[in-house]
């Protein structure tokens, strides 16, 4: 069986340079949540198409640079 | 734990420990005979290694339990020589085993870094002791100097004295420390990738997992698994203390009942719990004594190896309030880098602190539950993981007396002294009751 593949986005946080600006939350809060203290919870689970825009955003609105965009291959 | 005794006739610690260090070279070498290393890069003794340590199943002893063999390929591809780095931080203040065997075999722990240093190609051994362990720092200085006399040092062997601080000993931090003095846990997002010293790949390795690779280099995987379980093989140290007669360090085969260990060092009273791991390890509950010390088994009841500390705790004294210690110690020692982990631990700190003291509102239980749950995984190392382990065991083994205390009822060994032992002067240590 032929399996399709295809390279997806996922969220991470660098927790060592994230100072809890909160940025990411406010920008894409489908995949980010913010703990008691401020801090982002990010769901790690492939970003949907449909986000990605806005997770790309999300990174490059961070000033601490601490949201991380990775690639990874999921199955179709 | 001043007084370390320790167990002989075992395969790591074979001398008994009289006023002096020992042994001397000579006397290292007429007990476990010569190990010779290939002056240059040998295909098939470094290949015979690795096998060899693969074969034998060598867990890494230093806390993760990683498979030793593995670590060495990807560090010696690199253009660059790499360096070995022997991890003797031991930052658990319950552990002895580390300074035990670098007092009582530092040949053993050097053969094993020179055998590591043969496969990997490296130039350059580094020993890294605590700044405040000064025993062990003269015994392996010593011991260097030995061999660099004797001429059998074939490579650069250089002592180093990273500060005394509980994650100073994680490996990231460790190397960080070594590469530019910061000596902070680095976040890795992808571990295949070696850490680096001045571009160097480097390899680390726990002191104990070291000389165990010298006794494989010598006597081969099958002699290594003649003691143990198939699962788990070969013997491991382990530093018992609490409430026994003798505590110290002792020589244990993988598969031991957690019993019986206590029993080597002098079980006295009936226990309410022990403490398996670190202090961010986990409590098992007095009905499992029987569980085989092995990591499956020990995975299966929520614990772990850790870096084989094995606290008893007497019936009498409060696991709340001890957990609330320690809690309290681990939030002191974050490295101050993560938010989760900054913010988290001190809260679940004062959490338990109110449990134990059984002043604690009616929403404590969830809330520790809460935010074990929100800091779990989100440091960059594993250090707040350790405490949520630890926290969550808590909960589970001594829930009878949790029950009581959220209910505003403290056990009376609230007040009790505490069977921890922390470093002087700590937080946690003055907060006793």
């Amino acid at each position: 069986m032929i399996t399709r593949q295809r390279v997806a986005l996922r969220l991470r946080v660098d927790p060592v340079a994230c100072d809890a600006y909160g940025y990411c939350a406010e920008i894409l809060p489908e995949r980010v949540t913010l703990d008691e203290w401020g801090y982002p919870i990010v769901d790690g689970t492939p970003v949907d198409a449909d986000l990605v825009a806005l997770a790309i955003r999300a990174g490059a609105e961070c000033p601490r640079r601490a949201v991380l965009l990775e690639r990874v291959t999921v199955n179709r | 734990m001043s007084a370390v005794t320790l167990e002989t006739n075992d395969r790591l610690l074979t001398v008994r420990p009289g006023g002096g260090m020992g042994p001397d070279l000579a006397e290292h070498l007429a007990t476990h005979g010569t190990l010779s290393i290939p002056a240059r890069d040998d295909t098939d003794w470094r290949t015979g290694i690795q096998r060899a340590v693969s074969a034998s199943g060598l867990l890494g002893r230093g806390g993760a339990g990683f498979p030793s063999a593995l670590k060495w390929d990807a560090v010696r591809r690199g253009r660059r020589r790499p360096m070995v780095v022997v991890n003797a931080m031991e930052g658990e203040p319950a552990s002895a085993k580390d300074r035990v065997l670098l007092s009582y075999a530092p040949h053993l722990v050097l053969d094993g870094a020179e055998v590591v240093a043969a496969v990997v190609g490296a130039s350059e051994i580094v020993i890294c002791v605590a700044e405040d362990n000064r025993t062990a720092a003269a015994a392996v200085e010593r011991a260097v100097t030995e061999r660099m006399r004797a001429g059998i040092a074939r490579r650069r062997m250089s002592v180093r004295r990273p500060p005394s601080r509980y994650v100073a000993g994680e490996e990231s931090a460790l190397v960080s420390w070594l590469d530019d003095k910061r000596g902070l846990p680095m976040l890795r997002v992808d571990k295949s990738v070696p850490l680096q010293v001045s571009r160097r790949p480097v390899v680390v390795h726990n002191v104990e997992t070291l000389s165990q690779v010298a006794l494989i280099a010598r006597h081969g995987p099958d002699w290594f698994r003649r003691v143990g379980t198939p699962e788990a093989p070969g013997s491991t140290l382990v530093t018992v203390s609490g409430a026994v007669r003798s505590p110290g360090v002792f020589e244990v085969e993988l598969g031991t009942p957690v019993v019986d260990i206590v029993r080597r060092a002098g079980l006295e009273t009936e226990l309410a719990g022990v403490l398996l791991g670190g202090y961010g390890g986990a409590w098992l509950h007095p009905s499992r004594l029987a569980t085989p010390y092995a990591p499956g088994p020990l995975s299966a009841v929520g614990a772990t190896l850790g870096v084989g500390i094995v606290i008893a705790l007497p019936v009498g004294s409060c696991g709340i309030t001890e957990t609330a210690r320690i809690a309290r110690y681990m939030a002191g020692e974050s490295a101050g880098q993560c938010g989760p982990c900054v913010y988290g631990l001190p809260a679940i700190a004062t959490d338990l602190e109110q449990l134990a003291a059984g002043r604690a509102d009616s929403a404590v239980l969830e809330r520790i539950r809460a935010r074990a749950t929100a800091i779990e995984g989100r440091g960059a190392c594993r250090h707040p993981d350790g405490v949520v382990r630890l926290v969550r065991s808590a909960l589970a083994v001594f829930a009878d007396d949790v029950a009581a205390h959220a209910q505003g009822r403290p056990c009376p060994g609230h007040s009790a002294g505490s069977v921890l032992r922390f470093p002087d002067g700590h937080l946690a240590s003055r907060r006793a009751s």
